[in-house]
């Protein structure tokens, strides 16, 4: 348990790589609202392969390496509507907002960006007033 | 050439995602809850993504991306009231799950119920947010 900053740092430097190779490479910022959602609202359909391929990246890559070295669980809560709401939270959230922890928190903090600063304080502050409503005061999560 | 360099770094993202631990949901409530038991894990991630990606910024500065076109414009930096509410809705969402778009995507295959439930909802969620917008605009 003690490792897990160190096991933080290496898969956020990971994190940090894949996104250099995709905005060096391809010339995109790679944030994951974003590369999903033009898809969803069909308003990125005009690199769909590029994004789909990303996509089965990230998804394929985690199932493989859990098959081998075994389920890491989510621990996600059971409650079935908080996770519906949470769920559409997020969507219509990273949507608006054209962004989330990927696009706002690594590519645009990195750069500096006023917006993606921003949009991090906000959505870390206001995750943090929910995690203490929803677990302290009313303890439903 | 680029759907095979989004494989790898869709792929490099996910093993990220994994190994860092941010498909743990209870790593990432805990890092949000400053009142209970903090865990600073997230902040090593966020560092340790941060360095890379801001070298690559250095880097592209006056160069073209390796397989044409061109890099990101960015333009008048505005902190308008469609970020900032976006923002707080999905920093509703994310402590409420503990997850975030690639985290929900990267844990699929074994995230369960629940998983696959947060994923569906906030596909839904994406579906919905041009008629949001249009309400903000």
């Amino acid at each position: 348990m003690n490792q897990d900053w160190l096991m933080g740092l290496l898969g956020g430097g990971l994190i940090g790589t894949s996104a250099a190779i995709f905005l060096l490479a391809n010339g995109k910022v790679m944030g994951a609202s974003g590369l999903i959602g033009g898809l969803v609202d069909k308003s990125g359909l005009g690199n769909w392969q590029e994004r789909l391929a990303w996509i089965a990246g990230l998804v394929i890559v985690p199932a493989i390496i859990t098959m081998l070295y075994g389920v890491k669980p989510t621990n996600i809560t059971g409650n079935i509507p908080v996770i519906i709401a949470a769920g559409l939270f997020v969507g219509i959230g990273t949507r608006i907002a054209n962004g989330c922890t990927s696009g706002h928190g690594i590519c645009g903090i990195s750069r500096m960006s006023l917006r993606g600063i921003v949009a991090t304080v906000f959505y870390i502050g206001a995750g943090g007033l929910t995690v203490v409503i929803f677990k302290h005061v009313l303890g439903i999560i | 050439m680029r759907n095979l360099m989004a494989i790898l770094a869709g792929s490099m993202f996910g093993a990220g995602l994994l190994i860092s631990g941010m498909t743990n949901t209870l790593k990432v409530q805990g890092w949000l809850d400053v009142f209970g038991n903090w865990d600073p894990t997230l902040a090593f991630v966020m560092g340790g993504g941060v360095i890379p990606m801001a070298l690559a910024w250095a880097y592209s500065k006056g160069r073209k991306p390796a397989l044409g076109g061109e890099f990101p414009t960015f333009g008048k930096p505005e902190a308008d009231k469609k970020l900032i509410i976006g923002s707080v809705m999905f920093g509703i969402g994310w402590g409420l799950a503990g997850l975030c778009p690639g985290p929900a995507l990267a844990s699929i295959s074994f995230g369960g119920i629940g998983g696959v439930t947060f994923l569906v909802a906030m596909l839904a969620g994406m579906l919905l947010a041009p008629m949001v917008r249009a309400k903000l605009d």
